[in-house]
């Protein structure tokens, strides 16, 4: 009987996942065959490499993948710093009931849906970055990339404080022993040992900062240049798509969003991909 | 007894008066008394102020009545229409041929609506000419202080292709010239006006019937963008508000649109800021 109702379990999980699996290659699927009509006229360099203005008849996305990298890498530059330090806080300086009470609050911040942080950064942060630096309308690929920051950093948080947290006691207390600062802690024994999962949180918040639609709609300006700066406004994959999936279905600016989905797709699926294989060589 | 008569005659006259008003207020909506259920609309974010108010009065008048309305862009309004998504769909230009071909489209003009260049309140540029405005969308005049303004970098702001307030605009006022690659690129007309209301240096264009306090109108070759130029046709930056249903509307979509085109909905399309065709 026992093993009867071990056996509906399992076949019930591996069914769940067979599921996921099918679903996320099935997405993929359906986005190839629909870009294929736009790969049959072999557009697709041109569509890679021109500039976007459908009103001359091109219909370039590179400016978009530029834009997205750029956006996603300097979110990362910002929040990397900060979620380091809050998880070092939490993790190893302040256990305690402070590190709890930062623990709490950063989980709670996972819950904020991200047209807040968008609406918030119209209002306060794009003119304030106008003003400060007097270039430009705010709307830039600084402000979007700041409130990014701000949204993947409980990712990364939580991911780290959770890895620094499965280094096994015995070497923090070695360290302890031997007289050594915390500093020596951090940086000799627990990043060492915990940067696998360092990586992965790294990876994961990435793809999340690419994935991100509305901060970037609200906040980045959406033009289609290529960007030269950070003060910038810059369109990514994601806004791009957005904006054009009310054009007509058969106008040719619309059979191009497939293609950035696809390229949406392969790029977060690579760095996932990397990750991992990092991960199991290290394993 | 005259005076009973004088009391009477009172009273008829008052009820009169009572019952003329009466057959007045209901007249728009008497068609929805028995009506019941869902109506769905999106597209045109143009239309949207004249869509709501009318959605107001008709749920409060019959409360089993539900009536959504989205936003998209009259693009999005064509398609999602056309694809039975939603019975009524909203454009600010007239579908294309090929539109009204492949999903069989029915359209109802009932308002008439400018498309104006606007600026921030406190921007001292209140006026400029055709060609300014081409050169400015162009990318040519990057400075507020070639035409008299501070000396800051001019921010362009503009819609995407499937916008009919773009369309209208590109087409009248910027004569299907080039707009800059440096443009801040919006979703509607509603970001649009926020956009320009929170950037001092901004320039962008809206539907006549969103300009309010937070937004001033750029008179183009000395003409101001109002209900009255555009009436006249002094002010020729205009285009029709669309709604669009797949086949021959029924049911409450064809009430709906009867009430926008009835005596009543186009009181509220004056109300609103718009011009009325009836």
């Amino acid at each position: 009987m026992i093993q009867f109702k071990e056996k509906i379990a399992q076949t019930f999980f591996a069914g769940a996942s067979f599921f996921c699996v099918l679903v996320t290659l099935c997405v993929l699927g359906f986005m190839i065959l629909l870009s294929l009509p736009v790969l049959e006229t072999k557009m697709l360099w041109p569509i890679l490499t021109d500039p976007w203005s459908p009103d001359h008849g091109q219909f370039g996305i590179l400016s978009m993948i530029v834009g997205t990298f750029y956006l996603a890498s300097f979110s990362l530059v910002i929040s990397f710093p900060i979620s380091l330090g809050c998880s070092f806080f939490i993790q190893l300086t302040h256990p305690g009931r402070s590190g709890q009470c930062l623990k709490k609050i950063v989980q709670l911040m996972t819950a904020i849906p991200t047209v807040v942080y968008g609406f918030v950064g119209v209002f306060l942060l794009v003119p304030v970055v106008r003003e400060i630096f007097s270039y430009g309308s705010g709307m830039s690929i600084l402000s979007a990339s700041i409130m990014l920051a701000i949204l993947i950093s409980p990712t990364m948080i939580l991911f780290f404080s959770q890895s620094f947290a499965r280094v096994p006691k015995n070497f923090t207390g070695a360290v302890d022993a031997l007289g050594g600062t915390a500093f020596q802690k951090i940086f000799y024994v627990i990043l060492p040992q915990a940067w696998p999962g360092v990586l992965t949180g790294l990876v994961l918040a990435f793809g999340r900062a690419m994935g991100d639609t509305l901060i970037a709609l609200m906040l980045s300006g959406n033009s289609v240049m290529l960007p030269s700066s950070l003060l910038d406004s810059a369109r990514t994959l994601t806004a791009h798509i957005a904006m054009i999936i009310a054009a007509d279905f058969d106008s040719i600016e619309f059979k191009t969003i497939f293609i950035c989905g696809c390229v949406l797709y392969l790029m977060t699926s690579l760095g996932i991909l990397a990750a991992r294989l990092l991960d199991w060589k290290h394993a | 007894m005259e005076k009973r008569i004088r009391w009477i005659s009172g009273l008829s006259i008052l009820f009169f008066l009572l019952s003329v008003v009466g057959v007045c207020s209901a007249s728009g909506l008497d068609a929805f008394k028995h009506e019941n259920g869902t109506l769905r609309i999106s597209g045109g974010t143009a239309h949207i102020p004249v869509m709501k108010e009318a959605a107001k009065r008709i749920m409060e008048f019959n409360t089993d009545i539900q009536i959504m309305i989205a936003g998209g862009g009259s693009g999005a309004g064509i398609k999602q229409v056309g694809e039975g998504l939603v019975d009524i769909g909203n454009s600010g230009r007239k579908p294309t041929d090929s539109e009204i071909d492949k999903f069989g489209l029915s359209m109802y003009k009932w308002a008439i609506d400018g498309v104006t260049a606007v600026v921030n309140p406190a921007n001292p540029v209140t006026s400029l000419s055709s060609k300014e405005l081409k050169e400015i969308y162009g990318g040519n005049i990057v400075n507020w202080k070639t035409i008299g303004g501070e000396d800051r970098p001019i921010n362009i702001y503009t819609r995407d292709k499937s916008s009919g307030t773009r369309s209208v605009f590109w087409k009248k006022a910027l004569g299907k010239g080039d707009i800059s690659g440096k443009a801040n690129f919006v979703a509607s007309n509603g970001a649009m006006k926020t956009a320009v209301t929170n950037d001092p240096f901004a320039i962008g264009y809206v539907s006549v019937g969103y300009i309010d306090k937070s937004v001033a109108p750029v008179a183009l070759d000395n003409i101001t963008p109002s209900l009255q130029t555009v009436q006249a046709g002094e002010y020729n930056v205009a285009r029709g508000l669309y709604s669009n249903t797949k086949g021959d509307p029924s049911g409450l979509a064809k009430k709906f649109i009867e009430y926008l085109l009835s005596p009543e909905g186009q009181k509220i399309v004056t109300r609103k800021g718009f011009i009325p065709v009836n």
